[in-house]
């Protein structure tokens, strides 16, 4: 297999520094992804939590080169996969490497596939494409594959059409797809979300298996915390374009040190606990228009805050090991150039 | 966490021996499908095939299930926004069910419905203002200028500042609006509130935000609340009693504590073990069900369940379990308890 080349040490397969992804406004660019870097390991899951507007999409739109042109730019930064530079790759170069070694699954299985195609059609697209192959062949694997994704009866749902599917099939669908030319890394924006919760488990406990035959890395894009403590390895905990918290999924749950996390934490009802009030975290998003230009993103919202967070941009470092924060709260994350007056 | 504990057994109130405000007894609503060029009826969605239950004063209940399960449409024929096809629906003491005209816009005061999407559930023409004391207007002929002090105070009551008055929806961000959808339900002081899917739409935070303010008005307003979500974990937190409901029945009731701790049906079995655990030292046995929830037009004979069920029995096949109560207080629909 080709990830075999990784197995022996622990080169990243993907390489993101200092990313900056920027979207016009009104003719202005206003950064979406404001460096951010940060590496994932073969056969890691790397989950990516954070609320909406956080910037965790638009990270994974930038690593697929999907980013709507004209409107949505990498400013600064680099990519690297595999050792390869992504970001100023040209559309037919790019093209050899998504669906091929880099695939992703969305979260609307219901748009995500063509609903005048059949499923067979769907699934050989991606096999012409990046493989030396006939027709009968195709046919053959494409079955082989609805297969491996749990699809009863594959040679029938081959030659249906994606409204004959219900969610939880679609969804199985799209990972067929996706694993068709077995990818290193697989990109999952909020797989599941639009899925009832036995379906849910359904396709987290497909995803793993997958991840696990295939050897692939896996980046989880989700909102949801119950989903990361069962699928990750690490855990990226994103707000408004930059990277909170990193570390491994059981320090992230047990010892969470961004006052975000901490808070993000106590905010979701858990089954087993008895509380009256859940944690809130008082306003809202910035807008990107209105982000704070210097100092701590969170601050206007943070109960920690103090008047420096308003001036000093805290740094994303490593406090424990393994763990990096980006929090004025820890020494580490005070920029070293910068002396307070 | 065991101070917490404490702290909520002491507020916590019992409200079973509470007076009845809502009894729901066999309720079956069904949507017709046309087809043909005469538009005949040649099937049936059994989207809310008998279910019964009732609602005390002060009490909230919870109904959760997955999509398609008619929770939804169970709680809009309540509010008869829908039309029963069979069943009656007792409100603090008066059948509803078959209530017309005057005398149900007249009942229509005392229950109200929030919404799932604070996005499409408010006429983005109308400010806020005119939005909340639209429900009074209904029901008096008071101009907006006099209804505007008490606009004001349901407002700060749901925590919007007061300039929210003269703006319109599409300045607001969707845990505001949501507030804004809470404050028009509350405006005409009902007894009844169903809350279908409030926070599904909404960020985690944003969500205990709202979810904290609906359990403040339910305290400050003396509400009783049918809250409709998928979510079993929201549920829990909000309900006293939950309902689980499966292709259109009532598979479960019993009291929240109840229903996590000691689920009966094989169903509640399922879904409670299907909800990933915020913890990854908790790795928990997970009951992955096969295949998807079948058709409501051609629901299974007998329990509805069985094609997916690991502890069918023949009987299971033929025969349609009834709700009964197998503990005080926890009922459910399955031929394993006898």
């Amino acid at each position: 297999m080709s990830a075999k080349s990784h197995l022996h040490n622990d080169t990243p397969l993907l390489e993101v520094k200092n990313l900056e992804t920027a979207f016009s406004i009104d003719g202005t660019y206003y950064n979406a992804v404001d460096n951010v870097s940060f590496r994932v390991k073969p056969r890691q899951i790397v989950g990516i939590v954070g609320e909406s507007g956080c910037g965790k999409s638009v990270m994974s739109l930038s690593v697929m080169q999907l980013l709507p042109k004209g409107i949505g730019k990498i400013r600064n930064g680099e990519i690297l996969f595999d050792g390869v530079h992504l970001e100023n790759m040209t559309d037919s170069e790019i093209n050899k490497i998504r669906g091929k070694d880099i695939a992703m699954i969305f979260q609307e299985p219901m748009t995500s596939l063509n609903p005048v195609f059949s499923i067979g059609f769907q699934l050989q697209e991606v096999l012409f494409n990046h493989m030396k192959i006939s027709k009968k062949e195709a046919r053959l694997k494409s079955i082989a594959l609805l297969k491996s994704v749990g699809i009863s009866r594959p040679e029938k749902i081959v030659d249906e059409y994606p409204h004959q599917l219900s969610g939880g099939m679609r969804q199985r669908v799209m990972i067929a797809i996706a694993i068709a030319c077995q990818p290193k890394l697989l990109i999952a924006d909020e797989p599941t979300t639009a899925l009832d919760v036995t379906v849910q488990a359904q396709i987290l406990e497909l995803l793993k298996e997958i991840q696990e035959v295939n050897d692939m890395s896996v980046i989880l894009i989700t909102h949801d915390l119950g989903v990361v403590a069962e699928m990750c390895d690490e855990v990226i905990v994103m707000y408004a374009g930059k990277i909170a918290e990193r570390t491994d999924v059981d320090s992230l749950f047990h010892n969470p040190k961004h006052p975000y996390t901490q808070l993000l934490m106590g905010a979701i009802p858990k089954m087993d606990e008895e509380v009256e009030t859940l944690s809130t975290i008082k306003g809202i998003v910035p807008s990107l228009k209105n982000m704070p230009k210097t100092g701590c993103k969170f601050a206007a919202r943070c109960p920690k805050a103090m008047p420096e967070c308003l001036t000093i941009t805290p740094q994303l470092a490593e406090n424990e090991e393994g763990h990096e924060v980006a929090c004025l709260l820890y020494e580490t994350s005070r920029p070293k150039t910068e002396v307070n007056a | 966490m065991n101070t917490e504990h404490k702290n909520t057994a002491v507020l916590k109130k019992d409200k079973s021996n509470n007076e009845m405000l809502l009894e729901v007894k066999n309720l079956k609503t069904y949507y017709p499908i046309k087809g043909g060029i005469l538009r005949r009826t040649v099937a049936v969605v059994k989207a809310v095939d008998d279910v019964s239950f009732e609602i005390r004063k002060g009490e909230t209940l919870g109904l959760v299930g997955e999509s398609g399960c008619g929770k939804s449409t169970a709680g809009r024929t309540i509010l008869r926004l829908l039309e029963p096809t069979e069943g009656q629906i007792i409100f603090d003491g008066q059948d509803i069910t078959n209530v017309r005209g005057t005398s149900l816009r007249k009942i229509r005061q005392d229950f109200q419905m929030v919404f799932q999407d604070p996005y499409a559930s408010l006429n983005p023409m109308m400010m806020v203002g005119h939005l909340v004391s639209e429900p009074i207007r209904n029901y008096n002929n008071k101009s907006e200028k006099e209804l505007k002090p008490e606009v004001l105070d349901l407002l700060a009551k749901v925590g919007l500042p007061e300039d929210a008055y003269y703006k319109y929806p599409h300045e607001f961000s969707g845990g505001q609006r949501q507030r804004i959808g809470i404050a028009r339900a509350l405006a005409l002081r009902p007894k009844l509130i169903i809350a279908d899917e409030p926070v599904s739409a909404l960020d985690v935070s944003v969500q205990s935000q709202v979810l904290n303010l609906l359990k403040e008005l339910q305290d400050e307003f003396d509400l009783t609340f049918l809250f409709i979500a998928h979510d079993l974990s929201v549920v829990k937190h909000m309900s006293d009693r939950i309902g689980v409901m499966y292709l259109g029945g009532l598979v479960e009731v019993a009291d929240k504590d109840s229903i996590y701790a000691e689920p009966l049906h094989p169903y509640t079995q399922a879904l409670i073990s299907a909800i990933p655990e915020p913890d990854p030292r908790k790795k928990k046995e997970r009951i992955i069900l096969e295949g998807d929830v079948p058709s409501p037009i051609d629901p299974p004979k007998g329990c509805t369940f069985h094609p997916r069920c690991a502890h069918a029995m023949p009987e299971c096949q033929s025969v349609k379990p009834e709700l009964r109560e197998v503990k005080p207080g926890h009922r459910v629909a399955c031929h394993l308890y006898k």
